[in-house]
This record gives C-alpha cells, sequence and structure tokens, in this order.
C-alpha cells in the first residue's frame, strides 16, 4: 500500500520538478511548486498513517498553510515583475546575469 | 725586585702616553715626564741587578754542596792551567775549560741551577695553541736592563741641551720614551712572537727618532731606509720564529725552543733554517754587512738619537736576539765544534769591511757610525766563535763608551754647528777641555788599550777566537780578523781625534764649551768607560772573588743555554793574544799619528798612485753597496717588474675586468629574455589570463535565469541523494 503512494509522490515530484524547470511562465512556475509540495504532502500521510500517527498528518496541514502563504507571496512577486516588464517570462528576468 | 721587573718598562711607556697628551702644557715640554720616567727605570733596573746578584748567590750557596762530588769526577783529565788551551783536544771538543781545573767547573755546575726568574699571562687562545706573554728575567736581561736604562737617562739629560728650542721638542722627547720602553720590553720579552713585536716597535721608533727633521729630504730618506732595510731582516725574523715554533712543537717560549734545540729535540735542518733566517734579522738589525748601509745614513737623526741607537737600544737588538736564542745559533751552526760559520764569518767581513769605511769619511759621526758596526762585527764574531760572555762583556763595555763617543760628536757639532771634520773642526782641545778629555778617554777604550773597558773585551773576543771552535784551527782566523780590525780602529780613531781636537781650527766662529747637562753625563759615560772591563777581569790577574764577576753573574748558564754541554766553554786569559792586541793598537795608533801630526808617510797617495786611488773611490762609495742596491736591485727590479706588471695590468687584470663585464652582459641579457620575460612574466601573465578564463568560466554559470539556478540545485540535490543512498 506505501509504496502506490510514494510512487504517486515521486511522480508528482518529478512532474513538479519538471514544471518548476521547464515551464518558462512564472505562474506555472508556482503551480509546480504546489505540486512537489503536494507530493511532499502525500509523502507526510503516507508515513504518517504507515506509523499509526497523527504527526504526519498535522506537518501535512502545516506545509498547506506555508504553501498558501507562499503562493501569496510569490504571486505578489510575479505581479509585481508584471508591472515592470509587461511580461511573467522567466527568461526576460535575468537582470541578475553576471 | 725580580718578580716585578716587568714594571720597569712601563714607566717609559707611561711616560710616552703622558708626554704625547700633555707635554706641551707641561713648563718643561715634557721632557721631566721622560726624564722622571726613565730615572725610575733606571732606579729599579739598579735594584733589580742587587736582587739578581743575591739570587745567584743563594742559588749557588744551595747548589754547592752538592755539586762538589759531581765536578771532583769530572775533572779527571784536566792539564795544567793554561797549557791545555794550547792543546787541542778535538776528541772531547773541550779544550779549554779543564784548564783552571774544580773551582770553575764547581762555578759553573753550581750556575746550572740559576733558574731565571719568569712571569706569564695568557694573551690569547687561538686553535689549541696558547699564545702567551710574560717575563723572562735571567742574567743579560738584567745587564740589558742597566745599560738600557742608564744610557737612555744620560742621554734624556743630554737631550734637554741638546736638542732645546727644537720644534717638535716634546714629540722628540716622547719617542725617545717609547723607543726605551720597547727596548726594555724586548730585553724581557718571554716569547719569540713578543720578541717580535718589540723588535718591530723599535724599529718604529728608530725610523721616528732618526726621521726627527723630516723637513730636509735626505733625513726622509735615511729614515726610510733605515725602515725599509730593516724590513728585509724582519722577514728573516718572522721566518726563524714561525720555523722553531714548529719546529719546537708550537711553542713561541724562548726557553723552550732553547732547551729543545740544546738537548737535540729540533731537527739540524730546521736549525740551521732557523739560524739563517735570524742571521738575516741580525745583520739589518745590528747592521752587519751586508745589510748594514742604513745605520751610517741614520746619522741624519739628532745625536743623542744616534748614540742611543748605538749604544743601547736599536743596533745592540741583534745581538741581544742571538745571545738569546744561542741554543738554536748553537746547535744550528755546530757553532761549538767547527772552525768557521756562517755568524762568524758576517761578524768577522763586518769588521773589516766597517773600520775600513770609517777611514774615509769626514762626518764625525758617520765615522763612528762604521766604527758601530765593526763593533758589532766583533760581537756578532764572537758569537760566532762560542764567546758568549765576551760578545755580551763587549755589549756592555761597548756601550759606555759608544755612547760616549757620539755624545762628545754631539757635543762638538753643538759648537761648531757642523759635522764635518775637514771643513769645520781642528784644534778644538783648547775650546772644549771636557769635551776632549772624555773623548779621548772614550777613544782608548774603544782602541783597547789597558786597562780601559775596550781592552778587556775586546781582549776576551780575541782569546775565544783564539781557543775555542774545532779542529785543528780553532777559530784562529777570525783572531787574525780580530787583530786586523783592532789595527784599523786605533788608526781611524786617532784619525778623528787629530781632525777634531789637534791641528788649527778650520772652522768660523768661536767654538765654546757645552753646558753641564752636556758634560756630565760625557763624564759619567767617560768614567764607565774606564771602570767597565773590570767587571771582567780574567782570573789569572784577579783574586777569585773579583774575578770574572760579569760571566759569573750575568751568563744564563742552565736548561735552555748551552752552557751546560761540555762544547761551550770559556777561553782562558791568554797574555800573549792580550799583548799582541794591546801592541797592534798602539801600532795603529802610532802609525796616525806620524800620518797626521808628523805629516810622514806617503800624502797625497790617493792622487799619484792608481791603486790607492782606486781603493779610496771604493772606499768613498762604500763598496758601492748603495749603488748595488739602488741602482742595480732596486732598479734593475724596477724596470722588467713595472713592464710586467703593466703587461699584468693590460692583459690579466683587464681582461678579467672585461671578461667579467661582458660575462655580466650575457647573463644579464639570458636573464632579461629567458627569466625576466618568459618565467617572470609568463607566470604573471599566465596566472592573470588564468583567472580571466575562470572568471569567463564562472561568468557563464551566473546567467541570471532563475529556473537554470533552479536545474543546478536540483541536478546537485539529485546527486547528492544518489550519493546518500548508494554509499550510505
Amino acid at each position: 500500500m506505501l509504496n502506490q503512494f510514494l510512487l504517486l509522490g515521486a511522480i508528482l515530484f518529478c512532474v513538479g520538478v519538471y514544471g518548476v524547470l521547464a515551464k518558462r511562465s512564472a505562474v506555472l512556475v508556482l503551480m509546480s511548486v504546489e505540486l512537489i509540495l503536494n507530493a511532499v504532502n502525500i509523502n507526510l500521510l503516507a508515513f504518517g498513517a504507515l506509523a499509526g500517527d497523527v504527526t504526519g498528518a498535522v506537518f501535512a496541514l502545516f506545509v498547506i498553510a506555508v504553501a498558501a502563504a507562499e503562493v501569496g507571496v510569490g504571486l505578489a512577486i510575479v505581479l509585481a515583475i508584471y508591472r515592470n516588464s509587461h511580461s511573467v517570462d522567466l527568461n526576460d528576468v535575468d537582470t541578475m546575469k553576471g | 725586585m725580580l718578580d716585578h721587573a716587568w714594571i720597569i718598562p712601563l714607566f717609559p711607556a707611561a711616560s710616552f702616553v703622558i708626554i704625547l697628551l700633555f707635554g706641551r702644557r707641561l713648563p718643561s715640554k715634557g721632557s721631566e715626564v721622560g726624564i722622571a720616567a726613565v730615572g725610575i727605570a733606571f732606579a729599579l733596573a739598579l735594584v733589580t741587578n742587587v736582587s739578581w746578584f743575591g739570587h745567584v748567590n743563594d742559588a749557588e750557596h744551595a747548589a754547592g754542596a752538592t755539586e762538589e762530588h759531581a765536578s771532583a769526577v769530572v775533572d779527571q783529565p784536566a792539564g795544567a792551567p793554561g797549557e791545555a788551551a794550547a792543546v787541542a783536544q778535538e776528541g772531547e771538543g773541550t779544550p779549554a775549560v779543564e784548564g783552571e781545573g774544580g773551582e770553575q767547573h764547581a762555578e759553573e755546575e753550581a750556575d746550572a741551577s740559576v733558574a731565571p726568574v719568569t712571569k706569564e699571562v695568557t694573551w690569547f687562545e687561538n686553535g689549541g695553541v696558547d699564545i702567551s706573554v710574560g717575563m723572562l728575567l735571567d742574567g743579560p736581561a738584567v745587564m740589558m736592563l742597566f745599560v738600557v736604562t742608564l744610557v737612555s737617562l744620560l742621554v734624556h739629560v743630554y737631550s734637554t741641551d741638546y736638542v732645546a728650542g727644537d720644534r717638535r721638542y716634546t714629540h722628540f722627547f716622547a719617542f725617545l720614551s717609547l723607543f726605551t720602553a720597547s727596548m726594555l720590553g724586548l730585553v724581557l720579552a718571554k716569547t719569540t712572537l713578543q720578541l717580535l713585536v718589540l723588535w718591530e716597535l723599535v724599529g718604529v721608533c728608530s725610523f721616528v727618532l732618526i726621521g726627527h727633521w723630516w723637513e730636509e729630504k735626505p733625513n726622509s730618506d735615511a729614515a726610510l731606509k733605515a725602515f725599509l732595510t730593516n724590513r728585509v731582516g724582519d722577514v728573516g725574523l718572522i721566518v726563524g720564529v714561525v720555523t722553531l715554533f714548529w719546529a719546537a712543537g708550537g711553542t713561541f717560549d724562548i726557553v723552550e725552543i732553547n732547551t729543545r734545540a740544546v738537548e737535540g729535540g729540533i731537527g739540524q735542518t730546521a736549525l740551521l733554517v732557523a739560524a739563517v733566517s735570524l742571521l738575516a734579522a741580525v745583520m739589518s738589525k745590528s747592521g752587519q754587512f751586508i745589510l748594514h748601509t742604513w745605520l751610517p745614513d741614520a746619522m741624519a737623526g739628532p745625536t743623542p738619537v744616534s748614540a742611543l741607537i748605538h749604544a743601547a737600544t736599536m743596533v745592540v737588538a741583534g745581538i741581544y736576539m742571538v745571545g738569546r736564542m744561542y741554543g738554536v745559533f748553537f746547535q744550528g751552526f755546530h757553532i761549538g765544534v767547527s772552525s768557521v760559520n756562517a755568524l762568524a764569518v758576517v761578524g768577522g767581513i763586518t769588521v773589516i769591511g766597517g773600520a775600513g769605511l770609517a777611514f774615509v769619511q769626514n762626518d764625525i759621526k758617520k765615522v763612528l757610525a762604521y766604527s758601530t758596526v765593526s763593533q758589532l762585527g766583533y760581537m756578532v764574531m764572537a758569537l760566532g766563535v762560542g764567546a758568549w760572555t765576551a760578545a755580551f762583556f763587549h755589549l756592555f763595555t761597548h756601550a759606555f763608551f759608544k755612547a760616549c763617543l757620539f755624545l762628545g760628536s754631539g757635543s762638538v757639532s753643538h759648537a761648531v754647528h757642523s759635522f764635518d771634520m775637514r771643513q769645520d773642526m781642528g784644534g778644538l782641545r783648547r775650546w772644549m777641555p771636557h769635551t776632549y778629555r772624555t773623548f779621548i778617554v772614550a777613544t782608548v777604550a774603544l782602541i783597547g788599550i789597558f786597562p780601559l773597558a775596550g781592552f778587556w773585551s775586546k781582549d776576551e773576543i780575541l782569546a775565544g777566537a783564539s781557543q775555542l771552535g774545532g779542529g785543528d784551527l780553532n777559530y784562529r782566523g777570525f783572531l787574525i780578523v780580530g787583530l786586523v780590525g783592532a789595527f784599523m780602529t786605533a788608526a781611524y780613531m786617532t784619525r778623528v781625534v787629530y781632525l777634531t781636537f789637534f791641528g788649527d781650527f778650520r772652522g768660523h766662529g768661536h767654538p765654546h764649551e757645552s753646558g753641564p747637562r752636556i758634560v756630565v753625563p760625557l763624564y759619567i759615560l767617560a768614567g764607565l768607560a774606564v771602570v767597565a772591563g773590570f767587571a771582567n777581569v780574567p782570573e789569572a790577574l784577579a783574586p777569585e772573588s773579583l774575578a770574572l764577576r760579569f760571566e759569573h753573574y750575568y751568563e744564563p748558564i742552565g736548561s735552555y743555554f748551552p752552557g751546560e754541554l761540555p762544547a761551550f766553554s770559556h777561553p782562558e786569559f791568554s797574555l800573549g793574544v792580550a799583548l799582541t792586541a794591546t801592541l797592534i793598537g798602539l801600532a795603529g795608533i802610532g802609525l796616525a799619528y806620524l800620518w797626521y801630526w808628523r805629516e810622514a808617510g806617503p800624502h797625497g797617495i790617493t792622487q799619484r798612485s792608481t791603486v790607492a786611488r782606486a781603493g779610496y773611490t771604493v772606499l768613498a762609495n762604500k763598496y758601492y753597496f748603495d749603488h748595488l742596491y739602488t741602482d742595480i736591485i732596486a732598479g734593475g727590479i724596477k724596470g722588467p717588474v713595472a713592464r710586467g706588471v703593466y703587461w699584468i695590468n693590460q692583459n690579466v687584470i683587464d681582461g678579467i675586468v672585461d671578461g667579467a663585464g661582458r660575462l655580466s652582459t650575457a647573463v644579464g641579457r639570458f636573464v632579461y629574455t629567458h627569466i625576466d620575460q618568459q618565467v617572470v612574466d609568463g607566470t604573471v601573465i599566465g596566472s592573470a589570463a588564468a583567472a580571466q578564463r575562470g572568471g569567463q568560466a564562472a561568468r557563464q554559470l551566473t546567467s541570471g535565469k532563475v529556473q537554470q539556478y533552479g536545474a543546478l540545485l536540483f541536478g546537485a540535490v539529485a546527486v547528492f541523494a544518489g550519493v546518500l543512498i548508494i554509499f550510505i
């Protein structure tokens, strides 16, 4: 039973990572980050259920709360970028280029 | 006092410093300091002498009892007195000493235990060799202390008048003090190294004093000549000292070197080399042929200095050195058993050569200078034939009458303002009675007429030459040399007296007798010239307690001195030799008297006879030694040497310099192109380029693309995760 959860988590994580690295839109990157966080949540819940403990579920709830805050901040940054450069394409955001 | 005799030289040495520093501000311009210091030294020397007599007597009493037996055994072969000397006992090698029998043996054996008083401090150590300085106080040293301080004191007093008002009066007295101090130090020197140093110091002082009036070129030339000629001999001294140092097993100690030499601890070759080297030193210092040329020229110095040099300090240093190292000479030259040796030959040549030159000089001081050369020849000859005591006795008596003669000539020149006997003197006995009387006494003493000092000492030398040595001849050849020398001495001294004090006055003005400060030393020295000879009256002529006192007290018989060897012996008084010498001396006087007073003989022969003129020319040119040295040796060496040096300069030295320049240019170029340009610059540029390329590469990473950063982040995490899983 545990393996399926872990596998799901891993797949979700990989999809998330792919999204973070490959998507050009900042919004999609934020969404992919959500996928990664949820992959982690699945793992937490799975291990929590396996151990018969609520700590995992509590921790998952905590992650969801932090993720909500993170998305708030992230979208605010994206909005600020959009206002400056009229684009959410991450390739255009390269002012830190060395 | 014997233990503290080393302070005697310190007084004149301190006086030198004081005079130099404060002399000009003192009321008598420093002369009082010098006189006081030398006076104290003289008083201490007298005390030392008295103590030494006591020391010898004590040692004799202590040893006397035990030695009686030994001497009785030794005396078995003793012949009749006097006869034994004539019969040469070649086989035993002890021809002379047997004559007097037991008494003399007992005395000698007893003397053997007279230990010298020594004192020693380490100067420095180097490589395990202990270089020490110290005092060696024995018979000859005690005797020399007395002679040097006495003559020096009289010269000091005399000088206060003679150089009064001189522009370097203070300076003069300072160096008189240093001269005295150096000589006293040399006399007491315990090691050859010390001897060498003080020997040089004496030379320096003589240089300064001979050149006292250096403003005139001849004077400074004479000073330089004296100094440089002495350098030649000093090389010999250094070689001798070094040779002896190694030959004697690494010691500079005079007593030890002599002990080893006498006891056969040093190889014959080393001894011969050392003796010949030291002989060169004696030849230069004591004015022996062929290095005598500086001594007459040294007359350019003030007359008191001449007296000091000739009587007490400078020239007798050579004689003294031979006497001190007598073990080396005695063994090196086989003095005891040969009939001719280098030392005696040098002395013999000098006796005749110096006396011959004295005839043609018109400068009174130069006559006396050649006389000194001749008399020093006697001393060296005496040492050469083995008559050590006779040599030192002659040194002792000669110091008084020669100092008297020199000071007398100074007194004369003070009156007539010249040294030229032919042009500016003559008939001075009327004006200068005191100088005349003392000069006559000293002259007679020098000629050696009974009973003045020169008679006794010269007779002892002649007796030594006739009786000592080995073979059938002994040193008889040197007896003839000595007699001829005695004749010539008598003749040339009579000539000096005639030209100076008799006849008509040829100079200008009115000469006057000198003041008391000049006359009193003359009388003291003349008195000593009369009595000094009685210090060593032969046993045949005096009761035992008075005879041979000089030999008894001053001869350093000990383990280090050949006195213990059977081959070293003393000549007996010989009436025949003494009478012959006296008669020959009188004949010399008589002949000169006839020649000058009676105008007899072939006067003007030098104008008429070619042979006589040639002889005169040779003498007037001083055997051409100066020409030999200046023109032939110096001139002959100068040209080729200069050319050779120029060639070396042009080719070798310039070549080296040029080569070095070229080499450094090439090296510089190589360094510039290869090391500086390539290695150093390459390093700098390379590191800069490496940094730039590294920066370029690193710049590629910072693309500013967040996703690229993220990819690196995830990639790195993946790698680390893989490592974590695989390895842990």
